[in-house]
C-alpha cells in the first residue's frame, strides 16, 4: 500500500514539475506548484502510516503554508495584472541583461 | 543555563527573542494600520521596529552570555544559533534604516514595510535554531513569503511586480522540492529531528538509504534555490534588480545568510560523515565551483550597479559553499566571519546606489557613477570600499580581505587545493567588474549636464558610514571579530555523542507538536 501511495505521489510531483516547466501562465504554474506540494502532503501521509503521526502534522503545516502562500501568491500576479493586463509569462518581460 | 526543550515551558523560554521579534511585529501592525497613513507614521512605525530588533539583539547577547544549553529537542540552543541572530538583527536594523529613508523618497506610505521585515526576520531566527526539519521548513516558508511581499511592495512600478512574480513562482517552486527531500529524509530516517536522522545516517551508512540520498539531492536544490547557487541562480538578477533597494540589500544579506545558516546545521548535524566522501560532498563542490565562475564571468558583462550587486551575490554564494564544504571548526568559523564581512559590505554598497538612485527608481547604471569622486567624494570612497572589500583587497577592503583568506586558509588546511585555485582565480576575475566601478567613479570626467546627486538622507548616510568604518577598523584589527566568529562556531558533536534518550532508530520520533 506504502509502495503505491508513493509511487503515486511520485508521478503527481513528476506532472507538477514537468507543469511549472513547460506552461507560460502564472495562474496555471501556480496550480502546478499546488500540485507539488500536494504530492508531499501525500507522501508524508504514506510514511505517517509507518512512524507514526509526526507526518500528519507536518501535512497540516504545509497546508497552512500553502494557504498564506495562495494569498500572497494570487495578490502578485493580481498586482502584475494590473499593469500588463496579462499574466503570461512570455509577456512579462522588463527585466533582463 | 539549561534548557529542556520537552517541556512546553523551557521551548518557550529558549525561544524568547523569536517571540520578542512576532510580538512586536504583530504590535507594530496593529499600531501601523490604526492611523492613517503618512511619512512621518510610516518613519514612527520603522523606528518601533528598530526598537524591537534591538530589543530582540539585547535577549540574544543575554543568552549568548549567560551561556545557554539545552537538551535534545526541535530548537538548537547554541552559540552559532546566538552569533547567527545577532547578524541578521544587524542585517534587519540597517534594513529598516533604508527602506524608512527609501519609502519617504519614492513616496511610499504604508507603514506595513517594517512589520513584514520583522515576520522575515523571525523566520530567519527560526531557520538558524532549527534543529527539526518542521521548524526549517516554516522558518524558510515564514522569510521567502514575507520578502515575497517586500519585493512587490512598491506597487506603483512594473519593474518590482514583475519581480515579485518571478521571485514568487519560483521560490515555490523551490519550496516544492525542498520540501519533497524533507519527507524521503523523514520516510528513509523515521524522524525528522536532525539528531536522529544523523544517528541513522552514520548507523545504517548513507549508501544503503537510497531514498534518503534522493531526499538529500532535492533538499540540496531547495537550499541552492534560496542561496542562489549556479544552476538554479537564475532569478537573482532579475529579482535583485526589479525588487526596490533596500529589500533587495536585506536579501542580498539577510536572506542569504539565513539560508546559510540552516544549510550548514543540516549538512553537519543530519549527514555527519557525507561530507567527507560520498556524491553529497562532490555534487556540493561542483555547485561551489559553477556559482564562482558563473557569478564572477556573467557579473563582468552587467551594466546595471544592482543587477552587477546580484551576480557578485551569486559569486559570494560560491565563496562561502566553501566553507560550508571544508566542514571543519575552522571553515564553519571561517564562514561565519565571511558572512559578517559580506553582509556588512552589501548592505553599505546597496545603501550608497539608494543614496544614488533618483525617484522612480532611476540612476542604476554603473555610467551613471562617472565623476562621482568630484561631486560627492565621501559617498565614492565608501562605495570603494564596499567594492573593494567584497574583492578582498587588502588594507583598503578591511574585513573583506581577511574574510577570503580565512576561507581559503580552511580550504587548504583540508587539502582542498583545486576548490582554492579555483577560489583564487574567481577573485581575480572578480576585479574586472568592481574595480572597474572604482575606476568610473574615479577616473571618468561626470557626464555632460548631469544634475547632481540629491542630498544623502540621514539614516541612509549613517549607513554608509558606519559599515564603511566598521569594515575598515576590523580590516585592520580583526581580531576581534575572528574571535567572535571561532567562539561561535557550530560544534560538530560525534553523532554518538550527540544521541537522544529516543533510542533505537526507527522508532517514531515523539514529536513535541
Amino acid at each position: 500500500m506504502i509502495n503505491e501511495a508513493l509511487f503515486f505521489s511520485a508521478v503527481l510531483f513528476t506532472i507538477g514539475v514537468v507543469g511549472v516547466l513547460t506552461r507560460r501562465n502564472a495562474i496555471i504554474i501556480f496550480m502546478c506548484v499546488e500540485l507539488m506540494l500536494n504530492a508531499v502532503n501525500l507522501t508524508f501521509v504514506a510514511f505517517s502510516k509507518l512512524y507514526g503521526a509526526a507526518g500528519q502534522i507536518f501535512v497540516i503545516f504545509v497546508m497552512t503554508v500553502a494557504a498564506a502562500e495562495a494569498a500572497v501568491g494570487l495578490a502578485i500576479i493580481i498586482s502584475i495584472f494590473r499593469h500588463r493586463e496579462t499574466v503570461n509569462l512570455q509577456n512579462i518581460n522588463l527585466l533582463k541583461g | 543555563m539549561h534548557y529542556d526543550l520537552a517541556l512546553p515551558s523551557g521551548l518557550m523560554a529558549a525561544l524568547v527573542p523569536e517571540i520578542i521579534v512576532v510580538s512586536g511585529a504583530m504590535l507594530l501592525l496593529l499600531w501601523a494600520v490604526w492611523r492613517p497613513e503618512s511619512d512621518v507614521h510610516q518613519r514612527n512605525v520603522a523606528i518601533g521596529a528598530a526598537g524591537v530588533t534591538l530589543l530582540a539583539a539585547a535577549a540574544v547577547v543575554y543568552y549568548m552570555v549567560s551561556d545557554a544549553s539545552s537538551g535534545p529537542g526541535v530548537i538548537a540552543v547554541d552559540r552559532f544559533r546566538w552569533a547567527s541572530d545577532l547578524l541578521f538583527l544587524l542585517a534587519t536594523l540597517i534594513a529598516i534604516a533604508l527602506s524608512s529613508d527609501f519609502s519617504k523618497r519614492e513616496g511610499i506610505t504604508t507603514a506595513e514595510s517594517h512589520v513584514l521585515i520583522l515576520l522575515a526576520t523571525s523566520g530567519m531566527m527560526l531557520l538558524a535554531a532549527a534543529r527539526d526539519l518542521i521548524i526549517l521548513f516554516l522558518g524558510i516558508e515564514l522569510m521567502s513569503i514575507s520578502v515575497y511581499v517586500l519585493a512587490g511592495l512598491y506597487r506603483r512600478s512594473a519593474r518590482a511586480s514583475e519581480a515579485a512574480l518571478k521571485y514568487f513562482l519560483l521560490g515555490a517552486f523551490s519550496t516544492g522540492f525542498l520540501l519533497y527531500g524533507i519527507a524521503l529524509v523523514y520516510g528513509a530516517a523515521g524522524s525528522t529531528n536532525f539528531t536522529d536522522i544523523g544517528r541513522v545516517v552514520s548507523e545504517r551508512g548513507f549508501g544503503a538509504l537510497p531514498m534518503l540520498q534522493i531526499g538529500l539531492a532535492l533538499l540540496v536544490v531547495g537550499f541552492a534555490f534560496k542561496i542562489g547557487a549556479a544552476p538554479f541562480h537564475m532569478w537573482t538578477p532579475d529579482v535583485y534588480e526589479g525588487a526596490p533597494t533596500p529589500y533587495t540589500a536585506y536579501m542580498a544579506a539577510g536572506v542569504k545568510a539565513a539560508a546559510f545558516a540552516a544549510f550548514i546545521r543540516v549538512w553537519l548535524e543530519a549527514f555527519p560523515g557525507t561530507i567527507e566522501f560520498g556524491p553529497p560532498y562532490k555534487v556540493l563542490w561542483w555547485l561551489a565551483v559553477a556559482t564562482m565562475v558563473i557569478g564572477n564571468v556573467v557579473a563582468l558583462a552587467q551594466k546595471n550597479v544592482k543587477r552587477l550587486l546580484a551576480y557578485s551575490s551569486i559569486a559570494h554564494a560560491g565563496y562561502i559553499l566553501v566553507g560550508v564544504l571544508v566542514a571543519t571548526p575552522l571553515g564553519a568559523s571561517a564562514f561565519l566571519f565571511y558572512l559578517v564581512a559580506y553582509t556588512l559590505a552589501t548592505m553599505g554598497a546597496f545603501a550608497v546606489v539608494i543614496a544614488l538612485e533618483e525617484v522612480g527608481e532611476r540612476n542604476q547604471n554603473v555610467q551613471d557613477y562617472a565623476g562621482l569622486w568630484r561631486v560627492r567624494p565621501w559617498l565614492a570612497i565608501a562605495m570603494a570600499v564596499f567594492m573593494l572589500a567584497l574583492l578582498g583587497f587588502p588594507i583598503a577592503g578591511g574585513m573583506g580581505f581577511f574574510a577570503k583568506w580565512y576561507i581559503l586558509q580552511a580550504a587548504l588546511d583540508r587539502s582542498q587545493f583545486y576548490l582554492s585555485v579555483y577560489l583564487v582565480l574567481t577573485s581575480v576575475v572578480s576585479a574586472g567588474y568592481y574595480l572597474s566601478v572604482v575606476m568610473v567613479m574615479f577616473m571618468r570626467p561626470r557626464a555632460e549636464g548631469a544634475p547632481l546627486p540629491s542630498r544623502v538622507p540621514r539614516a541612509t548616510g549613517i549607513v554608509i558610514a558606519a559599515t564603511a568604518v566598521v569594515l575598515l577598523v576590523f580590516g585592520i584589527f580583526p581580531s576581534p571579530v575572528l574571535r567572535f566568529a571561532r567562539d561561535n562556531t557550530i560544534t560538530i558533536a560525534p553523532p554518538s555523542a550527540a544521541a537522544s534518550p529516543r533510542a533505537g532508530a526507527l522508532v517514531p520520533a515523539a514529536n513535541s507538536h
